[in-house]
């Protein structure tokens, strides 16, 4: 691998982090098939989010689903159509089916599930059930 | 939620100039396939929606950003996290024959689409060779 130390002068960390991106490829332990897809969780004392980046997947193809305390996401990403006669010049994006399973901190009420996809971006609301809610304890006086 | 650390499909970061804010700028995936009469361009770009985008053509260099709308729920803390947010930027350099008058763009499912029909000039004209 050649590095070119006469580019971007202006940035003294460019060739250390060309270097390390090349080790991050090479590297044995990053060839594990990544997870699709990446999740974020948000908690709060009411409830609990799930956001997802799940692009180019049409909301009708994504599968939400709670048992007891895990919920999973499941779907299909679709390969784009190509007309005849179509010759690729780069593909980046993946295809095919996905799974993921999210440990929740409580048992969901089915009920109390709202999923919205905006953007390519899905967001899983779960509502903390009542008796899971943090309570205020208050001191009595003596 | 597991504390166990997941290796997800990486964003990575756009080899552009820092931001003034901190916030990261990431690279969209993109698939690229050639057509009979142009270019067709797929970029993923979660969060971003259709009046976001900003697309350049100039001196054959195809730049495209996206304006990414955070999506932090109400009253929520963030507590485990393997995708980062940020704007999304990329830029291609193109062959000359692409008028810049007819680029179709269009935002589905936070994917956006680009389509580019080469200049009719340019268009391969096939030859026939008659036996004389």
């Amino acid at each position: 691998m050649l590095y070119p130390t006469y580019t971007r002068r202006s940035d003294p960390f460019a060739l250390m982090r060309s270097m390390l991106r090349d080790f991050d490829r090479t590297s044995p332990g990053r060839v594990t098939q990544p997870v699709f897809p990446a999740v974020n969780v948000w908690q709060g004392d009411e409830a609990v989010a799930i956001t997802a980046e799940l692009p180019g997947v049409d909301p009708a193809d994504i599968d939400i689903s709670v048992k007891e305390n895990v919920l999973t996401l499941s779907g299909e990403r679709k390969a784009p159509e190509i007309p005849e006669g179509g010759r690729w010049h780069r593909n980046e994006r993946g295809f095919g089916k996905f799974a993921r399973s999210v440990r929740l901190p409580f048992v969901a009420a089915e009920d109390k599930v709202e999923a919205r996809m905006t953007n390519g971006v899905l967001r899983i609301v779960i509502g903390r059930p009542e008796e899971d809610k943090p309570r205020k304890i208050e001191i009595k006086a003596a | 939620m597991t504390n166990d650390v997941t290796h997800t499909a990486d964003k990575t970061a756009a080899e552009t100039p820092e931001t003034t804010t901190g916030r990261r700028i990431y690279r969209p995936l993109t698939d690229i396939v050639e057509t009979t009469d142009g270019v067709t361009l797929m970029l993923e770009m979660p969060g971003v929606a259709a009046e976001d985008v900003d697309i350049t053509l100039e001196k054959r260099v195809l730049t495209i950003r996206g304006k990414v709308h955070a999506t932090q729920p109400e009253k929520l803390q963030l507590a485990y996290a393997e995708y980062g947010e940020g704007d999304f930027e990329r830029a291609f350099t193109m062959s000359d024959d692409f008028d810049p008058d007819k680029i179709g763009a269009q935002v589905s499912n936070g994917v956006l689409t680009l389509t580019l029909p080469r200049a009719a000039e340019a268009q391969p004209k096939k030859i026939t060779v008659t036996a004389s």
